[in-house]
């Protein structure tokens, strides 16, 4: 019917309105905004990276690279592959915790598919810092795992959890499963159940139709879900922070720092420059894999 | 809410020609899974009747700690504060994303593809990065650091999430929509507001909900952007789960988990039918 509509009225359909100065007048709120809000503070940004900075850690906008040449100091660079393996190591946890969870979902009849979609859901709405609580009152030397555990005798005393790259993984992993699920959810949905039957149908066993039919169909769920995982996992420093508690920064931690507490900005701006291309990089290469079958999430 | 999720063996497994241990697997490989998102959360609403003050032996029912968070002058100064600067920039998002999403739906400017392409940015941009970018935009500017330049922030991350949530909504409108008001004698305007923004309620309601959820929620921008004085809830709750556990934090945590259910259940039976609009 809409359809019909569209076609019949063929010209004068939404869109092919040209723009006279009222529109452009009305555009201007978001227009200004945009550039104001989000070009003009990340052009900024890069102008920062090439400044000094004096000694009250004030800006001084002479141009200078010694702060990208110092972001390749193994320091920093070790830092910037921890996070980078932190998030790896989340990414691929979340796809194999995540993808048969996903699967069944999106095979579940539509009532019970819906329910369990809502039950997706909550954890994903809820507060990060609420759901990083709840691990670390599990995990800490008082918290119900050493309790439970030292009541039962099975250990002589409370085990160290908390802030190391498990406790920092395991954050990880928690806070972005749901983001993992929906994706994957969203191409298992869209998978014509006649190709996996077809392959049964032909010999496959569930492994290979597993392998060589359900995977590749849903992959770009997967890719979606890796973008949505792994490219925020390397920045969120506020769960590493908590979870790892400094003893293994990240590099978003690293960032904070240099724009708090050190009062560097050149060199927070570099280390957030390089932030930047690594992200680039992540879309371009896990975006051509999600092809154009974007997800809902 | 129970742990494990309501299964209905009937139709729950849809795999015809999997065989048994298959269908075993998924399962109870899902059960685990909704066991692992669930337990902490279910653990921690627990714990927050429990009397102990600290550790994990279970003495007794209370609601005291409740009691004492309501008492906490500091959390709710902040709680208040992160409720006005959530109002003021869920409407500012929401006017700012709905104008955007129609102008560029009725009219075809230059560079158009662009600038859809743009509003993307943010959302997908990093929040440290935007945390800093801002930042260094407010020093540059001089702007004091203080509530203007949190909601600021905030509209910038929010409104682009009101604004493809409303896309979605225009790209399933009949066109005729418009026009058949159009005929019927409506100047532009009137047509707008009497049939086009009735029609995109929706869609606008629940932009807004997601904008106030996702500024009541933020850390990581707002912690580089806010002053002294316009501290948000989750940055006095960051410093308390910094220092250790807290039963007055289980109190909280546990309110907003509930309040969460709420918003998600309600925004799920608010939807017109199962799989009703999507992008």
């Amino acid at each position: 019917m809409a359809d019909a509509t569209w076609l019949d009225r063929g010209g004068t359909h939404a869109g092919s309105r040209r723009a006279g100065w009222p529109a452009w007048l009305l555009l201007a709120p978001l227009l200004v905004w945009l550039g104001l809000f989000v070009l003009l503070p990340t052009i900024l940004l890069v102008v920062t990276s090439f400044s000094h900075r004096d000694e009250l850690g004030r800006v001084v906008y002479s141009f200078t690279t010694e702060n990208y040449l110092r972001c390749f100091d193994p320091t920093w660079l070790s830092i910037f592959w921890n996070s980078i393996l932190y998030a790896l190591a989340a990414t691929v946890i979340c796809v194999i915790v995540g993808y048969p969870a996903a699967y069944t979902i999106g095979r579940a009849g539509p009532k019970s598919r819906r329910i369990l979609l809502t039950l997706v859901m909550i954890p994903f709405w809820t507060s990060f810092l609420i759901r990083t609580y709840a691990w670390i009152s599990i995990l800490s030397q008082e918290g119900l795992a050493n309790s439970l555990l030292l009541s039962a005798h099975i250990i002589p005393g409370p085990l160290s959890m908390m802030y190391t790259p498990f406790s920092i993984v395991l954050g990880l992993v928690y806070n972005y499963l749901p983001f993992m699920i929906l994706p994957i959810y969203t191409s298992v949905e869209k998978l014509d159940n006649s190709l996996v039957e077809a392959a049964y149908d032909l010999g496959a066993g569930p492994l290979r139709a597993f392998s060589r039919v359900i995977i590749p169909l849903t992959q770009p769920g997967i890719a979606a879900g890796a973008l949505l995982v792994f490219v925020p996992a390397i920045a969120m420093y506020a769960i590493t922070t908590l979870m790892g508690g400094g003893s293994n920064p990240t590099i978003g931690e690293v960032i904070q720092n240099q724009f708090t507490r050190a009062r560097n900005q050149p060199f927070g701006a570099a280390l957030g420059v390089l932030l930047m291309l690594l992200f680039l990089v992540c879309f371009l290469v896990l975006g051509r894999k999600k092809n154009s079958s974007a997800p809902s999430a | 809410m129970t742990d494990s999720p309501p299964v209905n063996r009937e139709h729950f497994f849809r795999l015809p020609d999997g065989p048994r241990l298959v269908r075993w697997f998924c399962g109870s490989w899902t059960t685990l899974v909704f066991g692992f998102l669930y337990l902490p959360i279910i653990l921690l609403v627990l714990f927050s009747f429990n009397e102990s003050k600290s550790g994990f032996a279970w003495e007794g029912f209370t609601t005291k700690w409740y009691g004492e968070l309501f008492q906490n002058r500091v959390l709710l100064h902040a709680f208040g504060n992160s409720l006005l600067i959530g109002l003021v920039s869920t409407i500012l998002a929401t006017v700012l994303g709905t104008l955007g999403a129609w102008m560029l739906y009725r009219y075809r400017f230059p560079v158009h593809r662009l600038m859809e392409a743009f509003i993307f940015v943010p959302m997908i941009m990093p929040e440290i990065l935007m945390g800093v970018s801002l930042l260094v935009l407010f020093v540059i500017l001089s702007l004091p650091l203080s509530y203007l330049t949190v909601i600021i922030a905030h509209v910038t991350f929010t409104f682009p999430f009101v604004l493809v949530g409303m896309q979605a909504r225009l790209q399933g409108m009949d066109p005729s929509l418009e026009e058949a008001a159009m005929d019927l004698g409506a100047t532009p305007r009137q047509a707008f507001f009497r049939v086009i923004f009735p029609y995109l309620m929706p869609a606008i309601a629940s932009g807004a909900l997601l904008a106030f959820s996702l500024s009541l929620d933020d850390y990581i921008v707002t912690v580089f952007v806010t002053g002294a004085e316009s501290q948000t809830l989750p940055l006095k709750v960051f410093g308390m789960v910094r220092v250790g556990l807290n039963p007055q934090l289980n109190a909280l945590s546990a309110l907003g988990i509930v309040l969460t259910m709420i918003l998600v259940f309600g925004s799920e039976s608010l939807k017109p039918s199962n799989s009703g609009q999507k992008p």
